[in-house]
């Protein structure tokens, strides 16, 4: 059992839940924009940490999610929310069902860039073409509601709703990779030709999790349309797609908290390296710090940032780190 | 282990985002410059701070007896992070005045912020038609140009000019679009043809195929819009195809501004609209350019005199409610009918808050574009979309 | 279009191909034989395109050379980079999963580019190609064609050849194939892993920063060149199949015929076509169209 997996997961809920009594606006805002990044590092993590296939465009359905938010909204009233969340994620399940199909029969390196070449063709429709609207972006006209009870306009009630999908997220994939479906998956990352060798048909595996992956990322998309009010075809790029891989791996790949910890980590380091208060005028070169952070982890942490209380555990107690398998076996 | 990894998270994030400790004492003016420092276009993000900072400067670092105090961000030029890095600005920062962008994507967001939240928003450089059309606000000016303008002037001007069958070329985007769509209007309204409208995806530079296009086609003239690498790449590309001999070249400014040591002789000779030159020669520029130089030990450019306007244009409004920013309609009301004293020349705002300025003609000499006179005088961008 | 005007494009399109196999094959090099995914490629071809712009004068006030010495310093000065870097940075990544590579190399795109602003800044720039190759030959009286752009297309011929000459002639071309197919076994013949490795890695870079040095007199030197390069790369080494030279050019010059007559021909669609290509061949083929070596 995944006891500090999950444990870790309530507390982290719970200091989300807090951060509306100690932060400021900013703070709420802040705190928002890196949940909305989280669940879509969790959508990313189902697929690369969980089931061993690295999309690298998975920006295409976070874009997509968040452009049918905007498309179909209608110009006059706020929309219900009922109707608008499950038909934006379905357009992104939409276009990772035919990405899914198409790019499944390829491996490795070039599944990798197969999901590549499916998310610029679906910037450069967004990009070019009347469907997205023009190259600077659209407006979403208004935010949706849910009847009288939940009004997305007001932060604190947007946080406290991007709060909810997170852990609904997280419990759902906390569960889906526990069943059966999840070991097929694990299977999968182990060992593919094995399980194929055992009668397991693969193929549908991966394709449900694709699809899933994608509506999870669609939903991602939608909460960013709805926290902006904006959207752009660069959240369809590929610079996106990087840097949500970048935020997995980075957390640590094979555990969904690693998800977490790595949108986390990464939007605070963006944060701390552009401060000015703390860099001064020395802000502006940002993009140092952040890079040599980044390879001073790979460097020493091999597992992501995960591995950090097992290995305080092991400096400051001496207990022996848990060793990779161990750590393999702890989907959470 | 997990108990505090968590509250450490909580704790970052409560640090990082707890309001400024020392409340704001009113004096203060904070003024929030949203500007990239990486990527393509950091050089203008500096040209622009530089130039508003020098204005603020020869203020005393005051205006209308405020002082000015600054907090910047950079907003890397990526439209997706740009309402989140106003918002830093104005709910971490607490400005009073935002000041930004120099991509038009990013002047989108930064609009709609400012339009919903009420804050003066004054753009120095970003040129999209919506900023000053369907996203016009009584809040929201800007101190540059808006794309259509170089490129109706230069329509007029090669119109004038005899040219009777033109190809245009630019990269597919907003402002790619908007200033062929300027130069078309004027040109065909002189009784002039665009033949081809020749654009390739941004930012791609292989330029190449469609020069090749260009000498097949055999058009009287080239129309172009390029800026930055891509501008130095056209150029010297198109030299080197021959066709600066055979068909001649021109476009908006921004072909040559800040790219001819890159370019070379290769632009030797070009003639371009903008709403400035190197070598104006009023008392006004001499003495800008003159403080520019000393304070920064580079020349100015057009983005520089962008920045040091928006300045002024702060100042005139400032100025007329006596530092008070929460008279609005006051504050709005004396920056729409101010005569910004710019280095360009004087202008004034359109109805929706765009520059009415002359566009000049200017010509490559050595390393300069060199005024040849006065391509549209007084031009005003018509603000289509803008219900103010 | 005209005969005349198709056979220009023919020579645009082999032109733009051979450059970027010449930055692609130092990519599909080191990913292939190495298995390492090197997103810092770009930031190697931006390298060599401020080396020349940078180092030119410094050559011509030490050694009084011009741009080929500036060409042969920056050479060398590449293949220190590479093998400094290789050592520091990568060889123990050899033993981790694929994807800390990728996150190792994030890093380093982002670490070089504010480098190359903190050194150089962020103007563009632009470099002069040598004299004796900036004159330009008639095209059948439309336009002319610049003799730097074919002697760029001679470089990468040469390169390409070389290249296949190592591989398939020498000693050392022998032993880089070996490595790549089963590093345990050239281990235990007594071959030194990681020395091929180093060698390797540091002919990558010097094969993308080599590129980066001959195309500044046409692609000038800005920020972010690296960047729109990467991806092209990549397209075109998995295109090519991974590891596979000879794959690597025929699709540079794949992608680059469909971008020249893309661009031409369906203007709307220019920007996704290489995409769409690439797709589709991934599809008739899943693992490229030559298998490595």
């Amino acid at each position: 059992m995944d006891r500090s997996g999950a444990l870790f997961a309530v507390l982290a809920f719970l200091a989300l839940a807090a951060v509306p009594a100690v932060a400021g606006s900013f703070g709420v805002d802040l705190v928002t924009k890196i949940m909305i990044y989280a669940i879509f590092a969790l959508s990313l993590e189902l697929l690369a940490g969980s089931t061993g296939l690295v999309c690298f465009g998975q920006a295409a359905f976070f874009g997509i999610g968040a452009y049918a938010t905007v498309l179909l909204s209608p110009r006059h009233g706020p929309p219900s929310l009922v109707w608008m969340l499950p038909a934006s994620v379905l357009c992104a399940a939409a276009y990772a069902l035919i990405v899914g199909a198409l790019s499944l029969r390829t491996k490795g390196a070039y599944f990798i860039m197969v999901t590549l070449a499916f998310a610029q063709m679906a910037y450069y429709v967004v990009h070019d073409t009347p469907l997205g609207g023009g190259t600077d972006g659209i407006y979403l006209a208004t935010k949706p509601v849910l009847g009288p009870w939940l009004d997305l306009n007001k932060p604190l009630a947007f946080l406290g709703f991007t709060l909810g999908c997170q852990a609904a997220v997280f419990v759902f994939l906390a569960l889906l990779l526990r069943s059966r479906f999840g070991r097929a998956l694990a299977g999968i990352r182990v060992n593919e030709q094995r399980m194929r060798a055992s009668g397991f048909s693969t193929y549908p595996y991966k394709l449900a999790a694709f699809v899933i992956s994608g509506a999870i990322a669609g939903l991602a998309g939608f909460l960013f349309a709805v926290k902006d009010g904006f959207v752009t075809p660069e959240l369809l790029s590929w610079h996106l797609s990087a840097a949500v891989l970048v935020m997995v791996i980075l957390g640590g790949l094979g555990h969904l908290r690693g998800a977490l910890i790595g949108a986390f980590a990464f939007a605070l380091l963006q944060e701390f390296f552009q401060s000015e208060a703390i860099f001064g005028a020395f802000a502006r070169h940002w993009h140092l710090g952040l890079g040599l952070t980044v390879i001073a982890c790979v460097a020493l942490l091999p597992h992501g940032l995960v591995q950090v209380p097992g290995q305080l555990r092991e400096r400051l107690l001496g207990r022996a780190q848990r060793s990779a398998t161990e750590m393999r076996n702890e989907p959470l | 282990m997990n108990v505090i990894r968590s509250l450490l998270i909580a704790a970052a994030a409560a640090v990082l985002a707890a309001p400024p400790a020392a409340a704001q004492t009113a004096p203060k003016l904070k003024v929030g410059l949203m500007l990239p420092a990486s990527g393509t276009y950091a050089a203008l993000g500096t040209a622009i701070e530089n130039g508003f900072k020098l204005y603020v400067a020869e203020q005393g670092g005051k205006l209308a007896g405020r002082e000015v105090e600054f907090a910047q961000v950079d907003d890397e030029s990526d439209p997706a992070k740009a309402t989140d890095n106003v918002n830093k600005l104005l709910k971490r920062d607490s400005v009073d005045v935002l000041v930004g962008s120099v991509h038009s994507g990013v002047a989108m967001a930064m609009a709609k912020v400012a339009k919903d939240t009420g804050t003066p928003l004054i753009v120095p450089n970003a040129g999209a038609a919506a900023v000053t059309g369907s996203m016009c606000a009584p809040n929201i000016f800007r101190s540059s140009f808006s794309n259509w303008q170089p490129g109706y002037a230069m329509g007029e001007v090669v119109a004038a000019k005899g040219h009777k069958n033109v190809v245009t070329i630019t990269w597919h985007y907003a402002a790619g679009d908007e200033s062929v769509r300027g130069f078309k209007e004027a040109f065909e309204k002189a009784g002039g043809k665009v033949v081809k409208e020749l654009n390739l995806p941004f930012p791609n530079v292989e330029f190449q195929a469609l020069l090749t296009e260009i000498a097949a086609t055999k058009p009287d003239a080239v129309y172009t819009f390029f800026a930055g690498g891509g501008a130095v790449k056209f150029v010297k590309d198109y030299a080197a195809a021959g066709l600066k001999k055979s068909i001649p070249l021109y476009a908006a400014g921004f072909l040559t501004d800040g790219t001819l040591e890159a370019q070379g002789a290769d632009a030797e000779g070009l003639l371009t609209t903008l709403h400035y030159a190197d070598d104006l020669g009023t008392p006004r520029d001499k003495a800008f350019r003159l403080a520019y130089a000393k304070a920064y030990k580079v020349q100015p450019d057009v983005y520089a005199v962008q920045g040091y306007d928006a300045a002024q244009m702060l100042a005139a409004g400032l100025t007329a409610v006596k530092g008070d920013l929460t008279r609005k309609p006051e504050f709005d009301s004396a920056i729409e009918n101010a005569k910004i004293d710019s280095p360009r020349g004087a202008f004034t705002l359109s109805r929706s808050h765009n520059p009415v300025q002359d566009i000049y003609l200017r010509q490559v000499v050595g390393k300069e574009n060199k005024l040849v006179g006065v391509a549209s005088k007084a031009l005003a961008d018509p603000g289509q979309g803008c219900s103010m | 279009m005209d005969l005349a005007t198709f056979l220009i494009q023919c020579l645009n399109a082999l032109q733009y191909g051979l450059l970027l196999f010449l930055v692609a094959s130092g990519l599909t090099l080191i990913f292939g034989i190495m298995g390492v995914i090197n997103l810092a490629h770009g930031s190697f071809y931006m390298i060599g395109a401020y080396m020349a712009y940078a180092l030119a004068p410094i050559v011509g006030a030490t050694f009084g050379g011009g741009f080929f010495a500036t060409l042969l310093v920056g050479l060398v000065l590449s293949v220190l980079l590479g093998y400094v870097l290789e050592w520091a940075f990568f060889s123990f990544l050899y033993d981790r999963e694929h994807l800390q590579q990728v996150l190792m190399t994030y890093g380093l795109i982002l670490v070089f580019e504010e480098l190359r602003s903190l050194l150089v800044g962020d103007e563009v720039h632009g470099v002069a190609p040598p004299e004796v190759l900036s004159g330009a030959l008639p095209l059948g009286g439309l336009m002319t064609y610049p003799v730097y752009r074919l002697f760029i297309s001679g470089v990468c011929l040469v390169v390409a050849i070389g290249m296949y000459l190592v591989f398939t002639r020498t000693r050392l071309g022998m032993m880089i194939r070996a490595g790549s197919t089963n590093r345990e076994m050239v281990q235990s013949l007594g071959i030194d892993i990681r020395f091929l490795y180093r060698v390797v890695f540091a002919g990558g870079v010097a094969l993308a920063v080599l590129a980066g040095m001959i195309a500044a007199p046409v692609s000038s030197v800005y920020p972010g060149m690296g960047n729109t390069v990467l991806i092209v790369c990549f397209v075109v080494a998995v295109i090519g199949g991974i590891g596979s030279i000879r794959g690597a050019l025929l699709a540079a010059v794949l992608v680059g015929a469909v971008d020249t007559f893309g661009n031409v021909l369906l203007p709307q669609a220019a920007g996704v076509l290489i995409y769409v290509l690439m797709a589709l061949i991934l599809l008739w083929k899943p693992q490229g169209l030559f298998r490595a070596g």
